[in-house]
C-alpha cells in the first residue's frame, strides 16, 4: 500500500520569539521574549486551500514568514512535504520555484524601472523554466492567464492600475510552475469589483491548476469564497481551524464568533462589537487569552489555558482551543472546571 | 429646510472633470453614505464642503443653513465655520494627528479655539470628550503621543477633536477602512451615538455597501463623479433601479456566499469618457440612447432618484 502523501506544510508547536527592547526604556540595552507565535499546530494538504484570519497582531505575517522560510522557528517545526523548511530553503532554488508568493504591497514587490513582459520574464530566466527563445510566448501565456492585454508586458508598473498590479504580481509567482501560491491580503484595499474579478480568477488557478493555497485575509466573506479550511489567529495562536462552512455556520470559539457578527451585513443592526482591543503580546492576560474580551469568559478561563484540541466528527476534522465552546466539536467540549478531562492537548502546564 | 444643500457642483482639475454636476441634500441629524468606487468623487464631494480642494475649479453651489453658499464665503468666514458647524475625519487617524504634540494639546487647543474656554475649561472639557469617545483613564491618554496609541484609539481621539465644538455635519472619509473588524464596529457605533446624541448629520464616505446599509438613512451611489442613484438606504439597496448600483451589491461578499458574477472592466479614464451614459462601458442593459446621451437623474419615488436610461 502506497503511503499517504506528505502534507505540503506541517507545523508542529511552532514557537516564534522575538527579542525586543523592554518597554519603558528608552536606552537600555535589556530585552525580553515577544511570543508572536505560541505552539502553532498546523497542516496544509496538496491541493487544499486554507485561509488564515485574524487581526493585526494576530502572528498572520510571522506565520507566513515561518511558512516561506524567512524565519526559523524558535522551537517546534516547521516541516515542508514532510523536511524541514529551512533546511529545504538552503538547499537551492527548488523551495522557492514550488512555493510563490503575493505580496499585500503588489506595486511594491515590482521593480518599477522594469516592463511587466521583463517582470514576468524574471522568474522564468531565474528557473530556466522554458528555453530562452520562448520566453516571450510564455509571458504573453501568463499575461492571458491573469486576464492582462497582450500590450501590458510593454508597460511598466506605474501605468497600471491597482488591480492589474495585483494581476501583474499573481503572474509573475504563476510563472515557475509552482504547486503552492501564498498570498498576503491579495485583495485587499481594492474596489468591490476589482476584488471579484481577483477573486474569481484566483479561484479559478486554484482550480485548474490544482495550485495548494495559503490565504491570508481579514475578511471573512473573502475566506469563505475562495477558502476550503479556515484558521483563525488570535494573540499568536490558532484558536480555531476546519471546514471553512463549518466553522463559520457555527463558530465553536466565541472570537470566531464575534468575528463573524462584526462583518457588514445588508440592514441588519450593528452588532455588540467586542470590548477593547487585542492587547500586548507582552503583557499577555493569565489563562485563556481571549478572556479579557470575551462575551462568554467563566471564572476558569482566567486560571487556565486552553490549547487547540483536534477532533474528528463524521470525517470533517475540527479544532477549538476554548473551555467553554459555543458548538459542541468532539473532544473539546465543556469541560468541568474540577475536571480537566482526558484530552491531553486541552490544557498543558506552562 | 435642509441643513445642507449641494447643486449642480462640479469640480475640474487640469483637463479631468472630476465631479459632474452632483446634486444632493442633508437633512439636519441625517445619516448620508456616499458610495461608489475609487475615482468616483466621493472624498472630493466632502473636501469641497470643507472647501479645502486647493486649486481645482469649482462650480455649483454648496448651501449651509444660516450660512448661504459655501463656495461664496471669504476664507476667514470659511474657518470660523470649520472645527465648529463642520468638522471632518479622514481614514487614516494616523496621518491626520499631529505626531509632534500629545494628544491632549491637539484635543485642547481645538477645545479653545472652537469653544474660546480658558486652559483649565478646556482641560476639562478635554477629559470629558474622551471619556465619551470610550477612552479609558482619559487623563494619562491625554499626555500620550498619537504613536503611543492604536489605530482605534487614534481615530477615537479623531472623533472627539471633530466633535468638540458640537459641529451640525460631520464628514468621516473611510473612518475605519484601516481598522480591524472588531474596532471598525465599535468606531462606527461610537460616531452614530455621539453625532446622534447631538443631533448632528453625518455624511459618510464608504465603500462598503453592508455597512452603509446598516449605518445610514440614504445614500448616494456615484459613478466617475456623477450621482447614479440617491435615496433612502432601502429603496437604493433593496430596490436599486440603476445597473451599477445592482452591480456594485452583487460584488459584495458576505460569508457564505460561495456564486460571484465578476463585472467587466473598469471606469473609464477621464479622457476616454464616453460622451452618454459614463456607465455604458460596462453596462449589462446599455443601448444605443446610453452611449449618445447623459441620462438625467429621475424620480422613481418619494425622494428615490436615478439616472438611466433604461432602468431596472
Amino acid at each position: 500500500m502506497p503511503t499517504p502523501p506528505r502534507p505540503v506544510f506541517e507545523l508542529k508547536d511552532v514557537e516564534k520569539v522575538f527579542q525586543v527592547r523592554k518597554p519603558g526604556q528608552r536606552f537600555g540595552r535589556k530585552t525580553v521574549g515577544l511570543r508572536a507565535l505560541d505552539g502553532v499546530r498546523l497542516s496544509v494538504e496538496q491541493g487544499a486551500s486554507l485561509a488564515l484570519v485574524g487581526e493585526s497582531g494576530s502572528g498572520k505575517s510571522t506565520l507566513l514568514r515561518v511558512l516561506l522560510g524567512l524565519d526559523a522557528p524558535t522551537d517546534g517545526q516547521a516541516r515542508y512535504r514532510g523536511r524541514p523548511i529551512r533546511a529545504v530553503r538552503d538547499e537551492g532554488a527548488d523551495f522557492a520555484r514550488d512555493v510563490a508568493m503575493v505580496y499585500q504591497d503588489a506595486r511594491g514587490s515590482l521593480n518599477p524601472r522594469m516592463t511587466v513582459g521583463a517582470l514576468i520574464a524574471e522568474p522564468l530566466r531565474r528557473f530556466a523554466v522554458v528555453p530562452a527563445p520562448e520566453i516571450g510566448a510564455r509571458v504573453a501565456t501568463l499575461l492571458t492567464r491573469v486576464g492582462l492585454p497582450a500590450d501590458a508586458a510593454g508597460r511598466y508598473p506605474a501605468a497600471l492600475s491597482g488591480g492589474q498590479v495585483r494581476r501583474v504580481a499573481i503572474a509573475r509567482a504563476l510563472a515557475s510552475d509552482p504547486s503552492v501560491l501564498v498570498a498576503d491580503e491579495a485583495v485587499s484595499g481594492l474596489d468591490v469589483s476589482t476584488q471579484a474579478q481577483l477573486l474569481t480568477l484566483l479561484r479559478r488557478l486554484q482550480q485548474d491548476m490544482g495550485l495548494t493555497l495559503v490565504f491570508i485575509t481579514h475578511d471573512l466573506g473573502v475566506a469563505s469564497f475562495l477558502c476550503e479550511q479556515i484558521a483563525i489567529m488570535y494573540l499568536g495562536r490558532i484558536v480555531e481551524t476546519g471546514p471553512t462552512d463549518a466553522v463559520l455556520t457555527s463558530p465553536a470559539h466565541p472570537y470566531t464568533a464575534a468575528l463573524r457578527d462584526a462583518a457588514p451585513k445588508f440592514f441588519e443592526p450593528i452588532a455588540e462589537p467586542l470590548p477593547g482591543e487585542i492587547p500586548s503580546p507582552l503583557d499577555l492576560p493569565s489563562g485563556c487569552r481571549f478572556s479579557g474580551r470575551c462575551p462568554r469568559v467563566q471564572p476558569d478561563c482566567h486560571a487556565r489555558d486552553p490549547h487547540l484540541a483536534r477532533s474528528r466528527t463524521r470525517s470533517v476534522t475540527r479544532s477549538v482551543a476554548c473551555l467553554h465552546p459555543l458548538a459542541p466539536v468532539d473532544g473539546a467540549g465543556p469541560v468541568a472546571p474540577a475536571n480537566p478531562g482526558p484530552a491531553p492537548e486541552q490544557t498543558r502546564p506552562d | 429646510m435642509n441643513l445642507l444643500s449641494i447643486d449642480a457642483l462640479t469640480v475640474d482639475r487640469g483637463t479631468a472633470r472630476i465631479l459632474d454636476r452632483v446634486s444632493l441634500d442633508v437633512a439636519r441629524g441625517e445619516t448620508v453614505a456616499l458610495v461608489g468606487e475609487s475615482g468616483a468623487g466621493k472624498s472630493t464631494i466632502a473636501t469641497a464642503i470643507m472647501r479645502l480642494l486647493g486649486d481645482a475649479r469649482i462650480s455649483g453651489s454648496i448651501a449651509l443653513a444660516d450660512a448661504g453658499d459655501l463656495l461664496a464665503l471669504r476664507e476667514p468666514d470659511m474657518v470660523r465655520l470649520r472645527g465648529r458647524r463642520l468638522s471632518m475625519i479622514f481614514q487614516d487617524a494616523g496621518a491626520a494627528l499631529n505626531p509632534a504634540y500629545t494628544v491632549g494639546a491637539q484635543l485642547v487647543s481645538a477645545v479653545r479655539r472652537n469653544l474660546g474656554l480658558g486652559k483649565r475649561d478646556a482641560h476639562a472639557r478635554a477629559v470629558e470628550l474622551m471619556t465619551q469617545v470610550g477612552i479609558n483613564d482619559p487623563e494619562a491618554r491625554l499626555s500620550a503621543y498619537p504613536h503611543q496609541l492604536s489605530g482605534g484609539m487614534q481615530q477615537r481621539v479623531m472623533v472627539a477633536i471633530a466633535l468638540a465644538a458640537d459641529p451640525d455635519l460631520l464628514l468621516a472619509d473611510e473612518p475605519t477602512s484601516a481598522l480591524d473588524v472588531t474596532i471598525q464596529a465599535q468606531i462606527v457605533r461610537l460616531i452614530l451615538a455621539q453625532t446622534r446624541a447631538r443631533g448632528a448629520a453625518c455624511i459618510f464616505v464608504l465603500h462598503d455597501l453592508a455597512l452603509a446599509s446598516q449605518a445610514c438613512d440614504s445614500v448616494v451611489v456615484l459613478y466617475a463623479g456623477q450621482v447614479v442613484e440617491s435615496g433612502p438606504v432601502r429603496d437604493v439597496l433593496d430596490n436599486a433601479r440603476h445597473p451599477y448600483t445592482r452591480q456594485l451589491k452583487s460584488c459584495v461578499l458576505e460569508i457564505g456566499r460561495d456564486d460571484l458574477v465578476a463585472p467587466e472592466g473598469t471606469v473609464p479614464s477621464h479622457e476616454d469618457m464616453p460622451a452618454g451614459c459614463r456607465f455604458a462601458t460596462r453596462c449589462p442593459r446599455a443601448q444605443d440612447r446610453c452611449w449618445a446621451d447623459a441620462p438625467p437623474l429621475e424620480t422613481a419615488r418619494g425622494s428615490h432618484r436615478f439616472a438611466c436610461w433604461n432602468p431596472e
